[in-house]
């Protein structure tokens, strides 16, 4: 009972849970709404009715956190009861409890595929409503546990040897088995813990602005992926409001985001090649997928393959994802033109220009989808340098990066774009092979997806992180590939995001950059004779060295996210997205 | 004493609609619902059914007008008629309820017709014996 007492219940009554569990009943037969209402205030719940779904679903948009769970009837006049136990998972995250006179199997079967966590048939008993609180404290037990739970992880980290961590840290939401055992551990050590940080978990999320989300990923560059914990990170970001639980659950699906990005990397370079005709097609998805990672259920991609570069895919993941759901804005810059990905190169010096033309190439083959995507703003001046820069490429690998990036007003070279690069990386989901990501898509966290509907300029790059041992591994071009997309697309994203980018920090965004472009390089250049780009594609010898100069893991990658950044995670989430599968509900943990 | 002798009978009406099978459960249960902050919960939701089911009934009696006979929505709109009846108990009402369901699914137009008329007596029936029982019991 204390965990119930302390169960953190913003309602009124929060010693008296269940009692004043906020109840929203949907039914347009009036007969029933006036029998459960008074059923439930029997239960000592505070009852809302409603006739109409619509009137419900507004009623729940402007009191997003009025209510703790929703009861409706499945058959309604103004809308189906199944789409709006949809919009409320979605938009609300609430529990949803279906009713009907009708028990068929088929349509209990829908039911809970919709997500309801109950079907009560008709007429239903006062003891059945009486329950209907469990559904509500196991969706915030499950909550507070995966933060109990990762926190969890993180002292016993302290505590054990550095193999036993990494191992724990690997475990991504999305995984059940391992991390299920662990849970079961950790929550039995940190049961009083548990408690006493229930209570502190409110109904109200946090909202992760990209303001915050930057210092978050700021203090997580500087301890390391590897070595951090939500309190380390707390600390470190100094935002005094701000619990070790909301860290810990936005560091677990940080991880899960980048753990995404690892994946679609691995997936993209599987496929050896940008699919063309699946890049725009994955763009939602890849938004899905950034947002998905907020949903750790839905993020069973995240492997332990990926877990492990986790560290350094960030950045290619992110470029996947970028590129996917950027090829929409960030294609914009060049889109015409399947050229250079330049920026990439400009970026980094050090790069040969052999693989500067890497960059391109891949670019450019990101170009031809992303022209297919969309919008990107044309206000970047380095966006039509990088048009240019395609052009050039054409002909050899000697990629005048600086062409394009001196043009970018932004940057003063690879460095401020490095910036930009590294920061819509995460929000890019780019998909460079677009292909199949379905199969693994590397949970990235929502955070960092950059909602479609900010499309470039909304994208954070949450620290992309050059998944540079993949690269090295031999990743498929197509990461580079992604990787250099995205770091176009980036680029061509909003001036702002690169103004942004530029003032939040050029250093980290240029060792980013380098990170990306080192990655992006070492993966084209491996596939380089693959004939990666039908048509376009120009083998360039990139000099492994110039890679090797590249700063893996440079934390400061994920550090500059601009923002608004940000926010553009919060939206989209009801893109529905296709391959990804995640539901969208994810995004409740960013929209908070 | 009149209050208890009114008692008596009420309560014996109240068994009579039990036992003849004009009321199930359900009803109980709204009784049991029934108390200070609600005291008249039981009549309050009956009368709330009496009204919607007449709109029901109707929309039912325009559908069966219909030529030819659309019997999905006909179904439909007599599955959304069983819900409420299950609300207040109306066992009978219920019972003609999914008889015409039955019909509607063989699509036995006639059936359905008849049933329907069977339908619309038990629904008076129970409307007129428990305004009855509830003025009997406004008098306890």
């Amino acid at each position: 009972m204390t965990i119930m007492e302390n169960s953190g219940f913003s309602s009124p009554r929060n010693d008296a849970f269940p009692a004043g569990l906020r109840v929203l009943v949907v039914d347009d037969d009036p007969t029933w709404l006036k029998i459960l209402e008074k059923m439930l205030k029997k239960c000592s719940y505070e009852v809302t009715t409603s006739g109409l779904a619509r009137d419900a679903l507004d009623m729940l948009r402007e009191r997003k956190d009025g209510f703790d769970i929703v009861i409706s009837d499945v058959n309604m006049p103004d809308m189906d009861g199944f789409k709006l136990l949809e919009h409320v998972g979605l938009e609300m995250d609430l529990p949803v409890i279906m009713m009907s006179v009708d028990g068929e199997t088929s349509r209990v079967m829908k039911g809970v595929q919709h997500g309801a966590c109950d079907y009560l048939l008709k007429p239903i008993r006062m003891k059945e409503l009486r329950n209907i609180w469990q559904h509500v404290f196991r969706k915030r037990i499950h909550e507070v546990r995966d933060i109990e739970f990762h926190e969890g992880i993180d002292e016993i980290h302290m505590m054990r040897n550095v193999s036993d961590q990494s191992e724990d840290k690997h475990i991504p939401s999305g995984t059940d088995s391992v991390s299920g055992k662990k849970r079961k551990d950790v929550d039995n050590k940190h049961d009083d813990r548990e408690c006493n940080d229930s209570s502190a978990v409110k109904k109200t999320r946090v909202v992760w602005t990209v303001d915050l989300h930057q210092k978050f990923v700021n203090a997580v560059n500087r301890i390391g992926l590897d070595k951090v914990g939500p309190k380390k990170i707390l600390d470190l970001m100094g935002v005094p409001w701000l619990t070790r639980e909301n860290v810990a659950s936005h560091l677990q699906k940080y991880r899960l985001y980048l753990g995404r990005l690892q994946k679609e990397k691995e997936l993209t370079a599987s496929f050896g090649g940008l699919k063309h005709s699946d890049i725009t097609s994955k763009e939602p998805n890849t938004n899905h997928c950034l947002q998905n990672l907020v949903n750790n259920q839905q993020c069973d991609r995240t492997s332990d393959s990926h877990s492990i570069h986790r560290n350094e895919t960030v950045i290619q993941n992110v470029d996947f994802k970028m590129y996917e759901g950027d090829m929409k804005c960030t294609v914009s810059m060049p889109m015409a033109e399947p050229k250079n990905a330049i920026n990439v190169d400009n970026s980094d010096p050090q790069k040969s220009s052999s693989t500067r033309t890497s960059l391109s190439h891949s670019f450019g083959k990101l170009d031809s989808e992303v022209k297919l995507a969309t919008t990107i703003p044309k206000q970047y001046s380095w966006n039509e340098e990088c048009s240019r820069a395609q052009m050039n490429r054409e002909c050899k690998p000697q990629f005048q990066p600086k062409s394009g990036i001196n043009s970018l007003p932004l940057t003063t070279l690879p460095q401020s774009i490095q910036l930009d690069c590294v920061q819509p990386g995460p929000s890019l989901s780019f998909r460079p092979s677009s292909i199949d990501h379905d199969k693994a898509k590397p949970e990235m966290k929502p955070a960092y997806v950059k909602s479609r509907s900010l499309g470039i300029e909304q994208m954070s790059p949450v620290g992309c992180k050059v998944d540079l041992s993949s690269v090295q591994t031999g990743s498929k071009l197509t990461n580079a590939e992604g990787f250099k997309f995205i770091s176009t697309a980036m680029w061509s994203m909003n001036n702002h995001s690169l103004d942004q980018v530029v003032e939040g920090g050029k250093e980290s965004a240029h060792r980013s950059l380098n990170l990306a472009c080192g990655s992006a390089l070492k993966s084209w250049d491996e596939n380089l004779h693959g004939g990666f780009f039908p048509g376009d594609f120009q083998p360039v010898n990139i000099d492994p060295r110039s890679i090797e100069s590249l700063n893996y893991n440079n934390p400061e990658l994920t550090a500059e996210v601009p923002n608004y950044l940000y926010d553009s995670l919060k939206f989209d989430f009801e893109y529905p997205f296709d391959s990804m599968e995640y539901p969208v509900m994810d995004q409740g943990l960013f929209i908070v | 004493m009149e209050g208890s002798q009114f008692q008596r009978q009420a309560a014996n009406m109240r068994k009579t609609l039990f036992d003849q099978g004009y009321l199930d459960e359900q009803f109980i249960q709204l009784e049991e619902l029934q108390d200070d902050a609600n005291p008249n919960f039981v009549e309050e939701v009956v009368k709330v059914f009496y009204r919607d089911s007449a709109r029901m009934i109707r929309n039912i009696e325009v559908a069966m007008a219909k030529t030819p006979i659309d019997f999905e929505k006909l179904d439909d709109v007599m599955h959304q008629f069983k819900g409420s009846c299950s609300g207040i108990g109306a066992k009978k009402v219920k019972g003609e309820c999914t008889q015409f369901q039955d019909y509607c699914k063989a699509e036995n137009a006639e059936g359905c017709t008849r049933t329907f008329q069977s339908l619309k007596q038990e629904h008076a029936i129970l409307k007129t014996k428990l305004e009855n029982y509830f003025q009997l019991t406004r008098q306890c």
